[in-house]
């Protein structure tokens, strides 16, 4: 299970520097959708993933023995999650007003504030 | 000690915006609540500073979830003095900006969004937790883009989109850095971290997510080489709010270094910290390389924080007790100056109507006063003595001659004077050289007294760092004291049976995320 999700991982960071490094605007909105998506799924699988066994002490037991899913990486991909569909949508609409002042969404385009 | 004072500082901004958010949407309503509610985060800013120069340290256990398990807010004397210096920024600039912005700005998002920007970056100081600051960095992202896109100006669109898009790539790295290191330690409370980090160094390991960290915080900060959004962006939107981002958010990159560099990521620092001088270095002198090509103020001054960075980071890579006091006390001048700058710079730029520096003339002959107070932060930055720059170089420098780092030493005094020669080109051309002829006249500001006011206040603080600097240095010494022994906040930030259990496991397997898992378990009894 780690090991698909590993692949996967890469494979959604190979294809979010793909689409960043295009030169239309929305093909890098699209590359940082990728690329958050695949943080989430980083954070979520080195939290461990373990099936069927909830962090839950038993009743004649101080500690759990043995593996458990940790619930923390999931509280964290859930924010993590919230934040990065936020950001998305403000890029979404920045993305669109910024395409419309400068007239093109050819990032070649986009030099006249640089020095 | 134990306090609620030291969420007041992040809880009454929130506050005061959410009661600008639902108050009529009126320019004088909205400027008196966002003044209002920055006295009482200065206030606040301020009894927590007091407070935590008496005890030395200042925590909160939020919702009563003891360390290391519930979110936790740790004040040092380093953190506090941030939190009090980025209030009395937002302050001052609140009433400048009463003065400088259009009133649809004003009456609108201006003040919320200033105000859950400065929560932010308190929260940021305060946190004593690793995604805890990721998330308040997120809230100081969303504040800042809306503010550097406020108004809608093509260039800021265009500035704003690169701004956002290297902020969003640098918080991916974070949250990777992060991430990485909970599968490693099990834990993310820096206090935690750092406990177990010292009993069994997590070696390759944790390097990895200490290299993230940097990368993510270095383009927060503006290192080189990752600082070119900043010259890109930042001389888009207008001075009230360039202001404000020139003195504040990269120095939540700079803070955001020292913090993990000197707590958490100790033991095997000599890589990170040979990075970290090139880094400093490279960013010293193309920043002033920079600047020295510019003629608009605002870029020249856009190119400027840049090349200052490189000081601040050089005494976190000197890593020495005198280096860190020397890159605490340059941080807060350079807040202080650095702002007061592009105050100033507005000023012209209302008074001119241009920031092309070809374009402006004549000014000392037109209104000498403004050129007294230009000239106090000006040479400032460049290190003249008795100002607070000198004083700040000169610590430094000092430490970096007894450390033997010569050509680091070097490389500063040359980008110093090169900063002076920047500051001089604006000297000459803005306020000694004869007014072109294609000038236009020079309007008379309408709104003297909140436009000087800060103004003014900010070139008396620096002259008064210059000449009264004994009391300032002591504090950042006693800060960089605390920053450099890591221990003394473990101890205070987490329960004394917990500290004491971890230590006495000779090591902790960190090896896999279970094993760290299962010991944080055995201690929650």
């Amino acid at each position: 299970m780690e090991l698909l999700c590993s692949l996967i991982i890469g494979a959604l960071v190979a294809a979010s520097v793909y689409c960043i490094l295009r030169r239309s605007i929305i093909k890098f909105v699209i590359g940082i959708a990728f690329l958050g998506q695949a943080v989430n799924l980083l954070v979520f699988t080195v939290g461990g993933l373990n099936q069927g066994a909830p962090p839950i002490i038993p009743a004649d037991a101080k500690t759990i023995i043995g593996s458990y899913a940790d619930p923390l990486p999931q509280a964290l991909v859930l924010t993590a999650i919230v934040i990065s569909f936020g950001l998305l949508v403000f890029t979404l609409a920045l993305a669109q007003r910024a395409t419309k002042a400068v007239g093109t969404d050819d990032l070649e385009a986009f030099r006249k504030t640089d020095s | 000690m134990n306090s609620l004072q030291i969420i007041l500082p992040v809880i009454t901004p929130i506050a005061g915006a959410s009661i600008a958010l639902l108050l009529p949407q009126k320019a004088k309503i909205q400027a008196a609540i966002g003044i209002a509610t920055f006295i009482a985060t200065c206030l606040a800013a301020l009894s927590l500073l007091i407070t935590t120069n008496e005890y030395g340290y200042v925590k909160l256990e939020l919702g009563g979830w003891q360390s290391p398990f519930g979110i936790s807010f740790v004040a040092d004397r380093f953190a506090a003095i941030m939190t009090m210096v980025s209030a009395f920024l937002g302050l001052s600039i609140s009433i400048y900006a009463t003065g400088d912005l259009t009133s649809t700005l004003l009456k609108r998002w201006y003040y919320p969004l200033t105000l859950f920007l400065v929560a932010a970056v308190n929260g940021a100081f305060l946190t004593a937790d690793l995604f805890n600051l990721y998330v308040w960095f997120e809230i100081m992202l969303i504040a800042s883009f809306a503010l550097m896109t406020a108004g809608g100006s093509k260039s800021q669109f265009e500035g704003g989109f690169k701004y956002v898009a290297i902020n969003l790539i640098a918080s991916a790295f974070f949250l990777v850095g992060l991430g990485l290191l909970y599968g490693k330690m099990g834990t993310l409370n820096m206090a935690d971290v750092a406990l177990k980090l010292s009993v069994s160094p997590g070696g390759p390991m944790v390097n990895s997510s200490a290299v993230f960290f940097l990368v993510a915080f270095a383009i927060k900060a503006g290192l080189f080489p990752f600082f070119f959004w900043l010259p890109a962006s930042y001389h888009t939107p207008p001075i009230s709010i360039s202001a404000l981002f020139a003195g504040l958010l990269t120095k939540v990159g700079v803070y955001a270094l020292i913090r993990t560099n000197t707590l958490i990521f100790t033991q095997e620092a000599d890589f990170l910290r040979g990075a970290l001088i090139v880094l400093s270095l490279a960013t010293m002198i193309t920043g002033v390389l920079g600047a020295a090509a510019q003629y608009d103020i605002k870029r020249i001054l856009s190119f400027h924080i840049i090349s200052q960075i490189g000081y601040m980071t050089l005494g976190l890579a000197l890593f020495t007790q005198t280096a860190i006091a020397a890159a605490i006390f340059y941080t807060i001048h350079h807040i202080i100056v650095k702002t007061n700058l592009f105050l100033i710079a507005g000023i012209i730029i209302k008074k001119t109507g241009t920031d092309q520096l070809g374009k402006i003339g004549g000014l000392y002959k037109a209104s000498p006063w403004l050129a007294l107070l230009f000239f106090i932060p000006a040479f400032s930055l460049g290190g003249i003595p008795p100002l607070s720059g000198f004083w700040a170089k000169f610590a430094l420098v000092k430490e970096g001659l007894e450390q033997e780092y010569y050509w680091s030493i070097v490389i500063a005094l040359v980008v110093g004077v090169m900063t002076l020669f920047s500051m001089t080109k604006i000297w000459g051309e803005a306020f000694w050289k004869k007014s072109p002829d294609n000038a236009k006249p020079m309007k008379r500001l309408k709104h003297k007294w909140s436009l000087y006011t800060p103004v003014v206040a900010f070139s008396i603080i620096t002259a008064a760092i210059g000449l009264y600097s004994q009391p300032l240095f002591h504090f950042s010494n006693q800060a960089a004291a605390q920053i450099m022994s890591p221990d003394s906040y473990i101890e205070f930030a987490l329960p004394p049976e917990y500290v004491e259990h971890i230590r006495s496991l000779d090591n902790i397997s960190i090896e896999t995320p279970i094993a760290a898992h299962s010991t944080k378990t055995a201690t929650n009894q």
